[in-house]
């Protein structure tokens, strides 16, 4: 099972990114091989529509999990509509790293 | 294969998990799951006081569909009554309008797929999960 989570950096150690859309990074996790890959988010300075574009990519990845900090209402259906569980955490500081541990726990 | 049902919309889940009966002395061992569109339609039909076509729009099935949940509904309810056992809510092939689910453990808020079976948080794995009605 795939899962992404939005980060500010291209490393496991940069910040969670609480944007959805305007993520600067997503980070793709493999729950079976345990790896990371890392991929731009090229939406980041759109002027409309990043929520959407960032939920077709992530559609297209076949990710079956999205953890960000919100979700804007046009993402929020798209996911919904490909059965893509949407997690919200709240936490500031926390690194892309510590919500892993936390996955793999 | 029998062809797969249609989801059954409920705008709004059952605010407890079951039901007990009380004052018997043999004790519940046995159980009926009432499901979440059997709880829906009793509430249209028997709280809201709607009529069947009504009903049936709002949860999107047609109107014979939902007099046939409607029907089960209440034989459950009937022999939950009568043989004095629980009565216990289950999921069924419900699609919950406002579907946001709350971990009581680590207040993560996460939506369920319905290709996801388990009801746990996604992040700590509790099952102390409650839905927000937001």
């Amino acid at each position: 099972m795939k899962t992404v989570i939005t980060s500010s950096g291209e490393n496991n150690l940069a910040q969670f990114d609480k944007r959805f859309g305007r993520a600067a990074w997503f980070c793709v996790f493999d729950e079976e091989t345990k790896q990371t890959i890392f991929i731009k988010n090229k939406n980041i300075n759109s002027s409309n529509g990043a929520g959407t574009m960032a939920a077709e990519q992530i559609v297209s990845m076949n990710v079956q999990k999205v953890i960000s900090g919100d979700f804007g209402p046009k993402a929020k259906d798209l996911l919904d509509k490909f059965n893509v569980q949407m997690v919200i955490i709240q936490d500031n500081d926390i690194t892309v790293q510590g919500i892993i541990e936390k996955l793999t726990k | 294969m029998s062809r797969p049902k249609t989801l059954r919309k409920v705008v709004a889940p059952p605010n407890f998990k079951g039901y007990k009966p009380y004052g018997t002395h043999t004790g519940t061992k046995d159980s009926v799951e009432l499901l979440y569109e059997e709880y829906e339609a009793i509430k249209l039909a028997d709280y809201d006081l709607m009529n069947h076509l009504e009903a049936s729009k709002l949860m999107g099935i047609s109107r014979p569909t939902f007099a046939r949940i409607y029907e089960t509904a209440r034989r459950k309810i009937a022999k939950a009554f009568v043989e004095a056992i629980e009565i216990k809510t289950v999921y069924g092939d419900a699609l919950l309008d406002k579907h946001w689910y709350v971990c009581d453990d680590c207040q993560t808020r996460f939506t369920i797929p319905k290709t996801i079976e388990e009801h746990q948080c996604p992040m700590c794995k509790s099952e102390q999960i409650e839905l927000l009605n937001t």
